[in-house]
């Protein structure tokens, strides 16, 4: 019998044509990559994070190649979440795909202004950024403690009408922790996994690579750690969860589902292969063919764990 | 013009000195459409992220990519032999603005920084001078082929060994006080870039600089290879090589 499976997937309400997305910070708003393919053949793109204003960004080198993957530390460059509002969302909504608007900032009160500004927008969904390490106010600092990550995701909930994703980090001791105190404090999906910070040293001239010291480490090095916490997470949260960290094949999304993701972000991959996400869509579409599974919702969080 | 992502095969491979390869690849999609200044990322093996290659030259349907080997995805590209295929993206970036050959012009260039400059100087001719600097004489490399396209060629070596034993910014101010030049053009070590930049400041002169920087996309998306430039209105920002560049006006850059 020769299936058809049935891709698409729902992230708070929102229908997505199929699991993969553009992870943000990765991905520009868009236009880059859309010179290559129709933005429409993803689920959604996640554009780059927004501030309330323009950000210059961190003084370069801003990445470093690293064992399987790299590290970045790019400090939030945008142009300023009214710029995103006015010269790249109506570009990006008129490509046909779903569009998830990534919102950062130093104070409580920044992200509630970036999401208020959002939420009068065509903007499909709203991911909370707390988890940047590459910057000195803010980002990581409200997503490391359950307190400050329920206290960020209560207050922009309240200025917040579209559809709530907490972006977490991986730099904590207990992720499952943060992630139920997001959830409580009314988020509706979550994402994971921001990058890991990271080190790169010249040992000639005994200096950082990165002129920040120190940056996120992202790429298939992060992967099983992804792997780990959003199976850890989905044991504890029936939430949506977008899975993300060095999804690079269609057999790392696979593995991203099993382990509880609903759908699965692909980014730092883009960049040694811009075709990526289209690549592992095609591939995700074979293995369930193959598997005779007809919907790919089927797979989330169906790793069989062993008991202990 | 449009950005390509194809797989082309080696149809030449010479390697001038033991750390130094010369591709020539059949790549219809990328030569035909390449400017000046111009450059690919080539896909490394397993490796996270491209390497950005400078364009040394694009005739007909031929593209000539000269690099040197300095890390291990250098090293990588150096093994891959003629008839194997390479998976270029490209061609990327805002590369020189050269305008008429007609009018006579200096190229200055350092280091791994000359390659992209045959590729330039060629429509200029003898209305050409071509300055190249090197460490040493072993270290020179293209001479021939910046010979054939008919530039007036100077050279100059860190420790004499050929040419002028100097640098060749020295050779640059030498020839500008010689006779006119419309407009530099300069690729190279920064500061070799920033001492023409200098010169061509406190003469008046045009000048276009190819900047390099750490990069990751080479999209325009990433915007990590990031670079401080000076707007019009006097403010700063980051601009970006790949996209922005890798070829600025030298007033704008933030040395």
């Amino acid at each position: 019998m020769v299936i058809t499976p049935q891709l698409s997937v729902s992230i708070a309400g929102v229908t997505l044509a199929n699991p993969i997305i553009t992870a943000s910070g990765t991905f520009g708003f868009g236009r880059e990559y859309a010179a290559l393919y129709p933005l429409s053949e993803l689920g959604a793109v996640t554009a780059k994070a927004v501030t309330l204003a323009e950000r210059p960004g961190n003084p370069p080198p801003r990445v470093a190649e690293t064992p399987a993957g790299m590290l970045n530390s790019i400090g939030l460059q945008n142009p300023g979440v009214d710029y995103f509002i006015r010269e790249e969302l109506p570009w990006l909504k008129a490509q046909g795909t779903i569009v998830i608007a990534n919102v950062a900032g130093s104070t409580v009160e920044e992200y509630c202004a970036v999401a208020e500004r959002l939420s009068d927008t065509e903007v499909d969904l709203l991911e909370l950024n707390i988890s940047c390490p590459n910057v000195k106010q803010g980002g990581a600092a409200f997503g490391t403690t359950c307190e400050n990550a329920a206290g960020i995701t209560a207050a922009v909930r309240q200025h917040c009408t579209k559809p709530l994703i907490v972006k977490l980090s991986p730099n904590v001791t207990d992720i499952a922790e943060i992630a139920a105190a997001v959830v409580d404090a009314g988020a509706d999906a979550l994402s994971l996994i921001n990058s890991l910070l990271g080190m790169r040293i010249d040992i000639e001239t005994r200096r950082p690579i990165l002129t920040n010291n120190v940056g996120g480490l992202s790429g298939p090095a992060v992967r099983p750690v992804a792997v780990r916490m959003v199976w850890q997470v989905r044991k504890r949260v029936t939430l949506p969860i977008i899975g993300m960290g060095g999804v690079t094949t269609w057999e790392d999304a696979v593995e991203m589902m099993l382990a509880g993701a609903n759908a699965i972000a692909v980014g730092t991959a883009l960049y040694a292969d811009p075709y990526a996400p289209i690549k592992i869509k095609d591939g995700l579409l074979d293995y369930l063919r193959q598997h005779e599974i007809e919907d790919v919702n089927a797979l989330v969080g169906a790793v069989a764990a062993n008991d202990k | 013009m449009s950005i390509v992502v194809t797989r082309c095969p080696i149809v030449k491979k010479v390697a001038p000195r033991k750390d130094l390869v010369d591709l020539t690849l059949q790549c219809p999609e990328i030569a035909r459409q390449a400017a000046p200044g111009q450059f690919v990322m080539v896909r490394c093996a397993d490796f996270t992220l491209r390497r950005p290659i400078s364009i040394c030259d694009a005739r007909g349907d031929l593209l000539r990519l000269v690099f040197e080997v300095r890390g291990v995805g250098t090293a990588w590209l150096a093994g891959v032999g003629e008839g194997e295929a390479l998976d270029i993206l490209g061609p990327q970036g805002k590369g020189f603005e050269l305008g008429d050959p007609a009018r006579p012009v200096v190229f200055v260039g350092g280091g791994i920084g000359i390659f992209p400059l045959l590729h330039a100087c060629r429509s200029f001719g003898a209305n050409a001078t071509v300055l190249l600097g090197f460490r040493t004489a072993a270290m020179m490399a293209l001479i021939d082929d910046f010979h054939a396209a008919g530039v007036e060629l100077r050279l100059a070596t860190d420790d004499g060994t050929a040419g002028h034993h100097g640098l060749v910014t020295e050779l640059l101010a030498a020839r500008l006080d010689e006779s006119p030049c419309a407009a530099i053009f300069a690729c190279g070590p920064r500061p070799m870039l920033r001492a023409t930049a200098e010169e061509a400041l406190r003469r008046d002169l045009p000048c276009q600089v190819s900047l390099e920087q750490r990069m990751a996309c080479g999209m325009g998306a990433c915007l990590g290879c990031a670079h401080k430039i000076r707007r019009a209105d006097g403010s700063e920002i980051y601009a970006h090589v790949c996209t922005d560049g890798p070829v600025f006006d030298a007033r704008e850059v933030v040395w």
